[in-house]
């Protein structure tokens, strides 16, 4: 997106936010509802269920989270309209109003008193409806500044830290001050890192949020229940596999993909949308890939960037994971998977300067239409953040 | 320029990474610092995969590892210059 392509062309919702893909999502409330919103799916082409694990006899904050990402999901702009059915009419007309709110058609169903074979047939009159409707939405041409673009990394090894997060990084340098929404997040993985993460706030409130919630985490879960290496889970064995040794030396290379000068202003909570206007932030999450790519689209994210050194193979519904690597071997191996090869950078063939310019372009093409290596080959990972035992 | 083995983030580094496959035992490595496109000769002790790290002094127990100029964790197992450092000679010091 140089000077003289600084737009790119999508879809401009109801609530003036811009999307780059069309989805008539079939979201439902709860774990018991998944079996008829993936009938519904079936019934009507170009729809898409969302199933998930939770919505049962959660509560207080975990709710709250539950409700968040729900609603969050509906309205991201990559879903031009959503059908929404859960075991019983409360939970999911709230959730209803809650997608309303952007103005983009959305129409919910309950089970109980219906069955699932009334519920799918009324449901699938509506969804087919929204695809007549939807299907003849045009794509026209939008500033840069109206991308939303998130970022969570995978399977890293000491090659993202190298290569594909820096690249990330650059991207950010160059397009933030453009005007577009940015976030990172992993909580635990920034361990090691948090007094450089902390110093990358743009504000002193920003920097006593982020830390609040990086002791919160320490404290409250880590500390709790920490083993060694916390069981191969941080690093993971790939990253192990891949030659990565502490969680410190994971969280430098992490942190990379906020580049040199980008500065965050504000720390969300999970799913929380950024309120503060156009700029970077920093998102509470888990590391783990499909769980955090999950919390930013809910918080309003249309496109994500993910670094992976092993290979990470995740994607996401509805948004596009455009996969980054640096690491030679992964591009001869699982080149299925790789949609910008940014290997030239170990080689010192690429500087980190132009695989950023790389990436950019690559955001304006996955922006334009271009589907992903993950949508190509059917990623659809939807999961669900948990914050503690159900009731 | 060749293409470099291994690559080290900043001059401070007491530890590199290698960026070829196949590295074997005896190469002398180049390496080349990427804050300053500085570059030096250093041989391998190991077969060490692509990815891992390399010593760049020799360590003692309870030495710090430098990486991105940070502290990435502490030696528990002496290891030498030009040695794989790994899982077996490092360890972090948060959990």
């Amino acid at each position: 997106m140089n000077a003289l392509n600084n737009s790119f062309m999508g879809y401009v919702r109801e609530n003036g936010r811009v999307g780059v893909r069309n989805h008539v999502a079939i979201l439902p409330v709860d774990d018991i509802s998944n079996a008829a919103c993936e009938a519904v799916a079936n019934n009507i082409k170009g729809t898409m269920a969302l199933p998930h694990a939770y919505g049962r006899l959660q509560f207080g904050e975990d709710l709250d989270l539950h409700f968040r990402t729900m609603i969050g999901t509906g309205s991201n702009p990559n879903i031009a309209a959503c059908v929404v059915i859960g075991i019983e009419p409360g939970w999911t007309a709230r959730i209803v109003d809650g997608i309303a709110k952007t103005g983009k058609p959305v129409v919910g169903f309950s089970i109980e008193q219906n069955g699932d074979i009334n519920t799918i047939a009324a449901a699938s009159r509506a969804a087919k409806e929204f695809v007549h409707m939807t299907s003849e939405y045009q794509r026209e041409e939008c500033d840069v500044s109206t991308l939303w673009v998130s970022t969570k990394c995978g399977e890293s090894d000491t090659t993202t830290g190298l290569s594909s997060c820096p690249t990330v990084g650059n991207m950010y340098d160059k397009l933030l001050p453009k005007g577009i929404y940015g976030v990172f997040g992993e909580t635990s993985e920034i361990t090691g890192a948090e007094h450089l993460c902390e110093a990358r706030a743009a504000n002193p409130e920003a920097a006593k949020k982020f830390m609040h919630i990086w002791q919160a985490y320490t404290d409250d879960v880590i500390e709790q229940f920490k083993t060694s290496d916390l069981s191969e889970s941080q690093p993971t064995k790939g990253n192990i596999e891949g030659g990565l040794t502490t969680i410190e030396e994971k969280a430098l290379g992490n942190l990379e993909k906020i580049g040199r000068t980008s500065t965050y202003i504000d720390a969300l909570g999970p799913a929380e949308e950024p309120a503060k206007g156009a700029g970077l932030y920093f998102m509470d999450t888990s590391s783990a890939a499909a769980e955090c790519i999950t919390l930013m689209a809910a918080a309003g994210y249309v496109v994500h960037t993910f670094p992976t050194g092993q290979g990470n193979v995740v994607g996401n519904p509805i948004v596009p994971v455009i996969k980054i690597t640096g690491n030679p071997r992964t591009v001869r191996t699982m080149s299925e998977h790789v949609d910008l090869d940014v290997s030239g950078v170990l080689r010192r063939e690429m500087t980190i300067d132009q695989a950023g310019d790389a990436l950019i372009e690559m955001i304006r093409r996955t922006a334009n239409g271009r589907a992903t290596a993950a949508e190509a080959l059917g990623h659809k990972e939807f999961v669900m953040t948990k914050l503690y035992r159900s009731a | 320029m060749a293409d470099p083995h291994l690559l080290v983030h900043h001059k401070v580094d007491n530890v590199g990474v290698v960026v070829v496959e196949d590295l074997t035992a005896g190469t002398e490595m180049l390496c080349v610092v990427t804050e300053d496109n500085s570059d030096f000769r250093l041989t391998v002790n190991h077969d060490v995969p692509i990815g891992h790290k390399v010593g760049l002094q020799d360590f003692a127990a309870g030495d710090t590892v430098i990486k991105y100029g940070q502290d990435i964790g502490k030696i528990v197992s002496p290891a030498g210059k030009g040695d794989h450092v790994h899982v077996q000679n490092l360890k972090t010091k948060r959990w």
